[in-house]
């Protein structure tokens, strides 16, 4: 059986994320979480950008559904399944995704990116002053959930998100990465792609360009929303600055530096930008600057981000080999 | 000889300009006929009505016996219609196989498969490699659309529309942007490829009059929003009134 290259990068990937609680200090591991949130999410924000052609200038507005709505089902209703709060806020962030997508997949390039942040503001002010609701700018508390029906009490917060929450996300983000991989590559991904290169060619094509568009962004929703509900987890508390628009600009600028021409890049870029953050924040209190300048070299020298140069070189490696 | 597509009566008034006006034509199984006539005679709001892009303001176009006026393309793809455009349209990411895959999808009704592996799917692979056979792109399967040559780009654009099956094509100047010593070869290619897909009758909308002399079993001609001339090539060609009318109005701009 032939292996293709994604298949082993993926596996690589996998294993290196597996090992690395054994290596590095419980901080870094529960670092990690983030990062897990942030991938899924843009696994789901790249079918609509990279794979549809539709940028999307509002998604933190979805991470926002999955970490207030695991703040009620938890908080407020004492639900403590987290497997049946991820599927609950999944089926709801795309439900509330439906009726917004029909609107804005009428517009393309700028309008529909100006669109979507007028529904990802329009949301974080009503956390923001619906303060009975939402606990305002204090937020809402996220109650720790079990996990695979097993409440781990006998870990303190550090230990069980760096151990058993950490590989059940990593377990998570496997399965998304998966399904995504499935939907790209199946004939309704192929019909998305097209959309992305020439739409008014592919409706002569039998393109439902339209319909397929609103079912790339309530998919991406569902995504977005399970990743907002492992941020929130994590962190313990759904807070509207979770959803305010700079967060989505950082899913953006996630995708770019990452690449989001390449079906890892997004991931890459997660990874990418949580660990430099982190890194940056310890070293300066103007991380923001440094961040900004890394965008603006990767954007004028590698346009296809870190998962394209990455590409380059190992075919000028494959070239000098052969 | 049963009348594939039709239009009655068909009206398109823009603001106060009337681009088309009670037109009547009728395209007959088995016929390749050519729509000419000077810039702005309506020959591309023709196409767009016919093609479902417009609504008609009034009149009806009939394909098949069924109302199609301003269904839009996507519905009109399924009933067996299908455009290829003047200017060149491809997908510049997408291989040649993926290209004409999309279409094969849209035919075999295989758009909503979420999970299925097209990689895997036989009877889409398997019918992208005949049309793309027909075209002599089988060698260009997996090259990107963006760096074909130009005739291949127009010989990809023209086969995806081939690969929905459909009863009639409409090619809008499928030569242009063309070298001239590769519009002969090309619209052989075309007409031959239409033979072997099953296309029973095309509409051809051409200003060169050396490819509507070479190949058309009728031409109609258009000006100003009316149907002119429906003539044979022979009939056509003899009258000097009617060539000077649809050529020398060209000169003209």
């Amino acid at each position: 059986m032939k292996v293709s290259p994604a298949a082993i990068v993926a596996l690589c990937g996998t294993c290196a994320l597996a090992l690395l609680p054994a290596v590095v200090p419980p901080y870094y591991a529960g670092l990690m979480i983030p990062f897990f949130g942030y991938a899924i999410a843009l696994l789901g924000f790249n079918l609509l950008f990279g794979y549809t052609g539709q940028l999307s200038f509002g998604h933190a507005m979805f991470l926002g559904f999955g970490a207030y709505g695991a703040a009620v089902m938890s908080g407020v209703l004492g639900i403590k399944s987290f497997e049946l709060v991820l599927l609950t806020v999944m089926v709801a962030s795309a439900a509330i995704a439906l009726p917004m997508g029909l609107l804005c997949v009428r517009y393309v390039g700028i309008f529909f990116g100006m669109l979507t942040l007028a529904f990802g503001m329009l949301f974080h002010s009503f956390l923001f002053k619906f303060y009975s609701v939402t606990g305002g700018d204090s937020g809402m508390r996220v109650p720790r959930m079990n996990i695979l029906g097993l409440e781990f009490a006998q870990y303190n917060k550090i230990e069980f998100l760096a151990g058993p929450f950490y590989y059940y996300c990593l377990g998570i983000l496997v399965v998304a990465g998966f399904v995504m991989w499935r939907i790209v590559h199946s004939p309704f991904g192929l019909h998305l792609r097209t959309i992305r290169d020439n739409a008014r060619k592919a409706e002569y094509l039998g393109v439902h360009v339209h319909r397929f568009r609103l079912a790339a962004f309530v998919i991406s929703a569902a995504f977005g929303a399970a990743g907002g509900a492992i941020l929130g987890f994590r962190i313990g508390l759904a807070d509207p600055e979770l959803v305010y628009w700079t967060q989505s600009g950082q899913l953006v600028f996630m995708a770019v530096l990452g690449g989001f021409a390449n079906f890892f890049g997004p991931i890459i870029g997660a990874l990418t930008f949580t660990l430099l953050q982190d890194q940056l924040q310890s070293l300066t209190e103007y991380w923001r600057f440094v961040l900004g300048a890394i965008l603006a070299l990767i954007v004028i020298g590698f346009p296809e981000g870190i998962a394209g140069l990455a590409n380059d070189l190992w075919r000028r490696l494959a070239r000098r080999v052969a | 000889m049963t009348v594939l597509l039709e239009t009655r009566n068909l009206s398109k008034v823009f603001d106060a300009f009337r681009a088309l006006d009670r037109v009547n034509l009728a395209i007959h199984d088995g016929e390749l006929v050519s729509v000419v006539g000077p810039n702005g005679a309506g020959k591309t709001t023709l196409v767009n009505l016919l093609t479902g892009l417009l609504a008609p303001t009034d009149g009806q176009v009939l394909f098949m016996g069924k109302n199609i006026s301003g269904v839009g393309p996507v519905e009109l793809a399924e009933h067996g219609l299908a455009r290829a455009f003047q200017l060149i349209q491809i997908f510049p990411k997408l291989t040649v196989a993926e290209t004409i895959a999309a279409a094969v999808i849209s035919r075999q009704k295989k758009r909503w498969r979420l999970f299925s592996r097209l990689a895997a799917d036989d009877p889409i692979n398997k019918r992208v490699g005949e049309v793309a056979g027909i075209f002599g792109l089988r060698h260009r399967l997996d090259t990107v659309s963006a760096v074909l040559s130009q005739g291949e780009k127009k010989l990809l654009d023209v086969a995806s529309a081939f690969a929905l099956d459909p009863q009639v094509i409409l090619l809008d100047e499928p030569t242009s942007g063309v070298s001239t010593a590769d519009k002969h070869t090309i619209m052989k290619t075309l007409i031959a490829a239409a033979k072997l897909a099953g296309v029973k009758a095309i509409v051809l909308i051409e200003h060169d009059m050396d490819l509507v002399a070479a190949y058309s079993h009728r031409i109609i001609a258009l000006s100003e929003g009316q149907v002119l001339a429906d003539l044979p090539p022979d009939r056509f060609f003899s009258d000097p009134h009617l060539i000077e009318t649809v050529i020398g109005k060209r000169r003209g701009h």
